[in-house]
């Protein structure tokens, strides 16, 4: 295999991750700051997609599209919590589990319901397309590039909001201590609202940068959403620095484990079926890295030991 | 007669009745449906006794259930084709006979609940509840990428397999066999919560320190609870794969995970028959509402939602009250 | 040998730059009553836990016995002679006082992974939580649900609970916690008569009863036992005094 197309594969895991970041960013805030875990996290990655594609579709402005998703999975975040999730805070992760498997339900029989069963497509923009030359002479497909600058971007914004401003001091009180915020006065539904909200729209954001590479469908969600669990596992749950870590993790891992185990396989034995079952074990490696990682921190890299 | 015995009552009076008028009517679609109800039931059953009564929240008994639908996939259609399972360095040959697909199945399935198990329950809460669900995926892409048996395709069989003195093509006999696995494993479960093991992992559920602090290890409890929990899955897997002559990897979804807890959760957690009920509302929602609209599972999430928010007890729950206690 | 039979040897442990335990050499034996007291803070629950098997020291030795059960699990703690009451109740809520009672049976007799014989009707397993409920005297609420129970039965049982193990050592974690007066009382004549099956370790709060039942007091503070003596010891001791009685009389 030539470097060049290892330096394709790491930039592709890269953008996975970063992808992935966005997503398990929202989940392990959640959980950190109300204790909360939440399936339907996937649905908002959906929503997302799907306003974008619409809008796009509509007005043919990706920036607009990017803004429709944002919108739409906020206030479908916001909805859901004050209608449904702030209920469950109190109840133990079983019922916390099957409300949000209801709600995915709800969410994608109703998308199916407004947009039909076939997928959508969003094109990706103008400006963005075709392939940038890299230094070593690499080729690589520019928006893949942007998404990777984008994510990171986001990532940094992140924790510039956690670590620096007032908002973000409230939410790292609620994840020490959630009677501590209320006793100083923060109005602490809102704060729920708001960080769940905030999870939402990182969510739509994936799903829209995502579904422009991908096709736009329901059931989209939920593979993701797998993945962004595992993340949150190896990273340690509730860990914002642990979900960067995992997300990347797991992205070089599931991209480069597809190229390079079957090759590997091939290689070791000569034959094709070898290269198989190597792809077999490939599609396994990020669960078998999460294995692992829980074998000697049950908690995660980051994660809190109790 | 407590209300809950009554419903229990109520709920294998309906399990042989409505296929035995089915069976007269000639309505062999009702048989089948209600065979499909039994098999989820069975599934749930085996569910309940981790979730339920052990606490522990898997999402992933899906890699159960396709373990067990594989065993019979993969027996079978070496039988089918008259190519050993392996020749080295013993040979293996397949079969078409239920008996020993069933106990491979559970062998099969246990063992992996033992090794998902002894790994996951180091764990604990959403962990917990994230490894299994991670191992359910696992098996899942290993399902879809093992191209031997089928790969994303999935494996058919064309005829059902045998079980000794029946025909098991006819739906009525099958559906009698299968029935009759439910019971015997109800009763088996029944027992099984009254003995000290149950009494145990009951107890160490609700105070897992109580339960070290006399001498059990809360540990050891439940991944027995958690391989048992997944033998009987694994059986209802390879029942479900025999009932449709076919597996493939969705068996191994994690809907598929979510499913079951449903069935559990609809009907009772922690009660011998709450699963049985859940398993038989869900097939009845799917085929009335499924009937009425193409989007059913819209009605299903609401209904699971306020049976989340506002019955936390299940049917079972609402109709019979709190769980008796014993003495 | 020392005739203790439950023991800790230069026990440490730290969280960080806090000293929770801080060398304790600790003693109990047969027959007696050792009260451990201490102002809140002063790292009984950590020695408690490490006693118990919840958490490591970081250095020292624990015996049992006079077997080595430093590094055992808490359930082998158990099964070897330690039986132990917490001081927030650690009950199965939802089940009879009876079930939970019977936990212990199942756990002293090592049957837990007895699959189909019928808990409840098994007769050595009932006889014996039977008979730990009767002699704290919660045989009238054997059928209720325990969550039912008040809060001085629940600790009743969770001393029955105990009881079944048929221990070589207790440790007891505020028995008399919430307990009112006369149910203070009654609980001390239960101890009083308990040390001649096996030895008390004592974590106590309430001083009248620590007095009435102690033979002997050890004195925890910042993690260090500053005295060990009889009841007349320690109310003359002049560092107890200042340390911690002080403060109370």
């Amino acid at each position: 295999m030539s470097l060049i197309l290892l330096a394709e594969q790491v930039l592709n895991g890269l953008q996975l991750g970063v992808m992935l970041f966005l997503m398990a960013a929202g989940l392990t805030l959640v959980f950190g700051v109300m204790g909360l875990i939440n399936l339907a996290h996937g649905s908002l990655y959906m929503i997302g997609a799907f306003a974008a594609a619409a809008v796009a579709g509509a007005t043919g402005s990706f920036l607009l599209a990017l803004m429709a998703a944002l919108a739409a999975s906020a206030a479908a975040g916001a909805l859901v919590e004050m209608l449904v999730i702030r209920r469950l805070y109190a109840r133990d992760h079983l019922d916390q589990v099957l409300a949000t498997f209801a709600l995915i339900l709800i969410f994608s029989e109703g998308t199916r319901w407004i947009f039909g069963s076939f997928p959508l497509y969003l094109n990706i923009p103008e400006a963005l397309s075709g392939p940038v030359t890299l230094p070593g002479g690499i080729q690589y497909p520019l928006y893949r590039l942007a998404l990777i600058g984008i994510g990171l971007a986001v990532a940094v914004g992140l924790f510039f909001l956690i670590q620096k401003t007032r908002l973000g001091t409230r939410i790292r009180a609620g994840e020490a201590d959630r009677e501590m915020v209320a006793a100083l006065g923060v109005n602490i539904s809102a704060l729920y609202t708001l960080v769940f909200a905030l999870g939402a729209a990182l969510a739509g954001l994936a799903g829209a940068l995502v579904g422009a590479i991908q096709s736009v469908q329901v059931g989209m969600g939920e593979p993701v959403l797998i993945l962004a669990f595992v993340v949150i596992v190896i990273g340690g749950i509730g860990s914002i620095k642990g979900a960067l870590v995992g997300s990347i993790l797991v992205g070089l891992t599931d991209t480069l484990g597809g190229v390079l185990l079957p090759e590997l396989f091939r290689t070791l034995t000569g034959s094709d079926g070898a290269a198989a079952s190597g792809s077999a074990v490939a599609s396994m490696a990020i669960y078998i890295l999460m294995a692992g990682v829980l074998l000697f921190k049950p908690t995660g890299l980051f994660g809190q030991t109790t | 007669m407590t209300r809950e015995a009554l419903v229990n009552g109520a709920l294998i009076a309906g399990l042989v009745l409505v296929p035995l008028w089915a069976w007269m009517a000639d309505e062999p679609f009702i048989i089948t449906l209600t065979t499909r109800a039994a098999i989820f039931a069975l599934a749930a059953v085996g569910l309940n006794l981790c979730l339920g009564t052990g606490g522990l929240v898997s999402l992933g008994h899906a890699a159960f259930f396709g373990i067990g639908g594989y065993a019979m996939g993969i027996l079978a259609s070496h039988a089918q084709s008259y190519q050993p399972i392996m020749e080295t360095p013993f040979l293996i040959n397949g079969t078409k006979s239920m008996p020993i697909i069933w106990l491979v199945a559970c062998l099969a399935s246990g063992l992996a609940a033992a090794l998902i198990g002894a790994l996951s329950l180091r764990t604990a809460g959403v962990y917990f509840i994230m490894i299994t669900l991670a191992f359910g995926q696992m098996l899942y892409y290993f399902a879809i990428s093992w191209p031997a048996y089928g790969g994303e395709d999935g494996l058919s069989i064309y005829v059902r397999n045998g079980f000794p003195g029946l025909n098991t093509l006819d739906p009525i006999q099958f559906y009698a066999l299968v029935f009759c696995i439910l019971m015997l494993t109800l009763g088996l479960m029944s027992r099984l919560m009254k003995s000290p093991f149950g009494l145990a992992l009951n107890a160490a559920r609700q105070s897992p320190l109580r339960a070290s602090t006399v001498g059990i290890s809360p540990y050891r409890l439940r991944l027995l609870a958690f391989t048992l929990s997944g033998m009987i899955t694994g059986l209802a897997g390879a029942l479900f794969a025999d009932l449709n002559r076919f597996v493939s990897p969705s068996m191994f979804s994690w809907q598929t995970s979510g499913e079951i807890i449903v069935f559990v959760i609809l009907g009772g957690t922690a009660r011998l028959f709450g699963p049985v009920a859940g398993a038989v509302v869900f097939i009845l929602l799917e085929h009335v509402l499924g009937g009425i609209s193409d989007y059913w599972h819209i009605h299903l999430g609401l209904l699971l939602l306020a049976v989340v928010l506002f019955a936390p007890g299940g049917l079972l729950g609402l109709i019979a009250g709190r769980r008796k206690i014993h003495v | 040998m020392s005739d203790a039979v439950l023991e800790t040897r230069n026990l440490s442990k730290r969280f960080g730059a806090l000293v929770a335990s801080d060398d304790i050499s600790l003693s109990l034996k047969t027959g007696e009553i050792h009260a451990l007291i201490g102002p809140n803070g002063a790292g009984k629950s950590t020695l408690i836990a490490q006693i118990s098997g919840a958490l490591r020291p970081d250095e020292g030795r624990i015996f049992l016995d006079h077997q080595e059960i430093t590094h055992v699990s808490m359930p082998k703690r158990a099964r070897r002679g330690l039986g132990r009451s917490f001081q927030i109740s650690e009950l199965a809520l939802d089940d009879s006082v009876l079930e939970n009672a019977m936990l212990g049976a199942i756990g002293a007799t090592g049957s837990a992974f007895s699959l189909f014989r019928p808990a409840l009707k098994t007769d050595d397993l009932r006889q014996r939580a039977e008979e730990a409920l009767f002699r704290v005297g919660l045989k009238d609420q054997m059928q209720s649900r325990a969550s039912e129970l008040s809060h001085g039965q629940r600790r009743q049982l969770e001393v029955a609970i105990a009881l079944t193990l048929k221990p070589k050592a207790f440790v007891m974690d505020e028995p008399m916690a919430g307990l009112g007066a006369e149910g203070s009382k009654t609980m001390v004549g239960f101890l009083d008569g308990l040390r001649q099956e096996a030895p008390i370790l004592l974590v106590e709060h309430d001083m009248d009863a620590v007095f009435a039942l102690a033979d002997r007091v050890s004195v925890l503070v910042y993690g260090k036992i500053i005295a060990t003596g009889t009841v007349q010891d320690i109310r003359a001791n002049p560092d107890v005094r200042a340390a911690y009685l002080g403060d109370m009389e």
